[in-house]
């Protein structure tokens, strides 16, 4: 069987689309009252947007807890009070392999980081990363020798949610956030700002390259 | 702990027992007592203290290293012995110069002391002689410095304001 | 290539750096007891950690296994290191608490006290009987809910997912009564040196004994579920057993020794703070096994209850910290009317309380064991050195000879009934 993908233009458009498919059936159902049902219980959409919707409502997180932020995170998973399951995920998987969201509870120190890097990049596409609490987004209140500023310092993430530790509600807020964000189009956010199609393993003079290249990129930015 | 006549005593019976240099000096400070032993003497004073004593004490609650830059001799370590039978507490305590920081180790008296001992080399770079395996446990194996002396700078990243936000380069991200 | 049994590959003698990609599988020849086979087997080195389902925390585990069995054990600390005792050098004594409830971060409120003491030990400090009293209750809350999270996480790593859901429901409803008195759920700064930050508000002893009434059957279920099942006996029963003598050369405390069978609480036997007046009993165990450390530690669930109890009836009247201006800062409506407690406000904020020179070891009894608190002062506002012997540290030298010789399922369980934090062992 041939298919065809036509992309379709507008909002507007889109409409018109939806109205004549669902039409489409008008006259090949036997009954009225069965035509009526079906119509009334037919939706169309893009198959982004359907796509968006069903990636949105399974986030699969993975099982990561560094520090004390790693308790309110699985106060927030477990606890019966504030139940991440109702908002699709409850399935929290250890493998990186199986897993889409990586919530980076707790302190980041020099030891850690590259291998929370090496967990980021087994993860599969379409990913995304919240950094729970304030060691994971800036160093919070540790500013000193062994941690990491922020995991932003080598991990692209899509929300921050402050909080030493963050209440639960406050995750869930940020796991919502994070869903209207995955609705409106995965691709928005960090990857169009840094121009990078994936996460590729780069060597130091690729990425001394890179890092040249994309500051005179945002010079010329600023400058024009 | 053992009060302060108690703690002359028992300075006295080390005195007596190991060596007439072994201990500097005795501190009774707010009802705790601490013996400060020469850093040659100290394993030999760990051992009667173990054993031999009267009074001994058979458990190494917590070995610890301090800093105690500007004054000399600088660094120190500390040994917290605990007898549960009489539940007495005692410090034990050496210190030593940043050239000859070395100790002998205590391991084979207390094997609990393994992992402190490995934290007090880790942070301050005092060797212990005779650890089986003494190398870094908290920071990176490769790491260089000693983090927790004195004159270690603290680290970390300067707090941007908006009057020295310009300075950090592309700060602007 | 045959070699002697007790001859191990030592993994740490690969440069550091190497050491991921590098796999040891040597060739040894030895019988194993029991066998007809052929007398060759190999040594597997292979890493457990730091990411793995079963670590409570970041640790990481290089094991040694022959088939299914371990044979050797290094553990490998430092990825949650967060230089916090090199941090408190630099703040003012006052802002020291903070930092140091981050450490074991799961009894919070113990590091707390722990610190605090030591700073009233070196400033010869009296702290008010209702302060203490209220440090008491809070003390023995968030041992309930260390203990609760612990049966919670362990059990799941056993496999008993069922656990996990009811401990953190009860633990929510310890949170809601830390959040009522302090505001905040974790880490709530609610100790000061020299008594409390706040008074309780009205309704939170009703809100407590509201919860105490509620414990003892909660707990009830969950020794129904466990206590003798058929899987979690087998699972625990005899496991990683480690004699009495050697736990106390390894300096383990806490749980850990009163299930091996030694009577060391340092609530009874080195009474601190108000622990004195209150009538409970040490739970002990006998074998020393992976069923005893489970057993004792539900039993010491119910002798908080009793302690919290006791302490709600007996609280006293009167302030909630010391009246010691220099050290405690004087409550607000004074600062309208009179004008030293508004110079003491001033200089205790801005450049904090003083504390003469000397040394001080206050050890308290965690939820894991011996916690002790080395702080010493110079002379000026900020400490010169914070130590915190934590206990998860000591007690993880016990890991490897628990570990030796028993299956890899059951070591995992006696990671799981270690209990330990990595927040405490790496600071």
């Amino acid at each position: 069987m041939e298919v065809t993908r036509t992309k379709v233009g507008g909002s507007a458009d889109l409409r018109v689309r939806q109205l004549r498919a669902q039409q489409m059936l008008r006259g090949d159902l036997p009954d009225d009252e069965l035509q009526d049902y079906v119509e009334q219980r037919l939706l169309l959409s893009k198959f982004e947007d359907a796509q968006n919707w069903a990636r949105k409502n399974a986030l699969w997180p993975l099982g990561f807890g560094l520090a004390c932020c790693a308790i309110e995170m699985i106060t927030t998973i477990g606890s019966p009070r504030n139940d991440l399951a109702r908002f699709g995920a409850e399935a929290i998987r250890f493998s990186p392999r199986q897993a889409d969201l990586l919530i980076l509870s707790g302190r980041v120190s020099i030891k850690m980081a590259p291998v929370i890097r090496r967990i980021y990049d087994q993860m599969l596409e379409p990913k995304y990363v919240i950094s729970m609490g304030a060691c994971a987004s800036s160093a919070g209140m540790f500013n000193n020798y062994a941690l990491v500023a922020g995991a932003d310092k080598f991990l692209p993430i899509d929300v921050y949610v402050p909080g030493c530790p963050p209440r639960p509600e406050a995750l869930i807020y940020g796991i919502n956030k994070l869903q209207a964000k995955v609705v409106q189009d995965p691709s928005l956010g960090w990857r169009e700002q840094y121009g990078s199609a994936g996460t590729e393993e780069v060597s130091d003079k690729e990425a001394g390259a890179a890092g040249r290249s994309r500051d005179a990129a945002s010079e010329a930015r600023t400058h024009a | 702990m053992p009060d302060a006549t108690g703690l002359e005593l028992l300075a006295q019976r080390v005195r007596e027992n190991v060596a007439q240099d072994a201990v500097v000096d005795t501190v009774h400070h707010r009802g705790q007592a601490t013996l400060d032993v020469s850093r040659a003497r100290v394993r030999e004073v760990l051992c009667y203290l173990h054993g031999s004593d009267e009074e001994p004490y058979e458990i190494l609650a917590s070995l610890h290293g301090c800093d105690y830059l500007p004054a000399e001799p600088r660094l120190g370590v500390h040994y917290q012995l605990l007898s549960m039978a009489r539940q007495e507490r005692l410090g034990v305590r050496t210190r030593m110069s940043i050239d000859e920081a070395c100790v002998p180790t205590v391991t084979d008296l207390f094997p609990t002391a393994d992992f402190q001992e490995r934290e007090v080399y880790d942070f301050f770079g005092v060797e212990f002689e005779g650890h089986p395996d003494l190398r870094r446990i908290l920071m990176p194996e490769d790491y260089e410095g000693h983090p927790q002396r004195r004159d270690f700078p603290i680290g970390g990243e300067p707090v941007l304001f908006t009057h020295n936000e310009h300075e950090l380069p592309r700060w602007y991200e | 290539m045959s070699s002697d049994r007790t001859e191990l590959p030592d993994p740490t003698a690969i440069p550091y750096r190497e050491r991921e990609q590098s796999i040891t599988v040597d060739s040894t020849t030895h019988t194993l007891p029991d066998s007809e086979l052929e007398p060759e087997t190999e040594l597997l080195t292979i890493n457990i950690g730091p990411h793995h389902p079963a670590t409570h925390g970041v640790l990481r585990l290089l094991t040694t296994l022959e088939g299914e069995v371990v044979r050797n054990v290094k553990p490998i600390i430092g990825y949650v290191h967060t230089g916090i005792e090199k941090s408190c050098e630099d703040q003012e004594y006052w802002k020291v608490i903070p930092f140091v409830e981050r450490m074991d971060y799961l009894s919070y409120y113990f590091n707390a006290q722990a610190f605090c003491m030591a700073v009233e030990g070196l400033l010869d400090e009296d702290v008010p009987r209702r302060a203490e009293y209220l440090r008491v209750i809070h003390l023995e809350l968030n041992r309930i809910a260390s203990h609760l999270f612990w049966l919670g996480t362990a059990a799941l790593d056993i496999g008993a997912m069922s656990m996990l859901w009811w401990a953190l429901r009860e633990r929510d409803y310890i949170l809601d009564l830390f959040e009522m008195s302090s505001g905040q759920r974790l880490h709530t700064r609610y100790f000061q040196v020299g008594g409390v930050i706040e008074d309780i508000p009205p309704g939170f002893e009703t809100k407590v004994r509201e919860f105490l009434a509620l414990m003892p059957s909660r707990i009830d279920q969950y020794e129904a579920l466990l206590d003798r099942n058929e899987i979690w006996l087998q699972r625990m029963r005899n496991t990683g057993i480690v004699p009495r003598e050697r736990l106390l050369e390894l300096g383990v405390t806490g749980p850990l020794l009163r299930a091996a069978g030694e009577p060391w609480d340092l609530r009874k036997a080195m009474p601190y703070s108000v622990y004195d007046e209150f009538e409970f009993s040490i739970p002990v165990g006998t074998v020393g096994d992976n069923y005893d450390r489970y057993r004792v530690r539900l039993a010491e669930m119910r002798e908080s209850i009793r302690i919290v109890s006791q302490a709600l009836d007996g609280l006293p009247e009167g302030p909630f910290i010391t009246g010691n201006r220099k050290v405690a800062l004087p409550p607000r409506h004074e600062l309208a009317t009179s004008m030293e407690a508004l110079i003491h406000h001033f200089k205790l904020v801005t450049e904090g309380f003083r504390v003469p020179p000397g040394e001080f070891y206050a050890p308290i009894e965690s939820p894991r064991g011996e916690l002790g608190c080395f702080v010493l002062a110079d002379g000026s506002a900020k400490p010169a050195r914070v130590h915190m012997r934590d206990p998860s540290f000591v007690n993880l030298q016990s890991l490897k000879e628990m570990g030796e010789g028993s299956y890899l399922a059951d070591f995992i369980a006696c990671v799981a009934m270690l209990d330990p934090i990595l927040g405490g062992v790496d600071r």
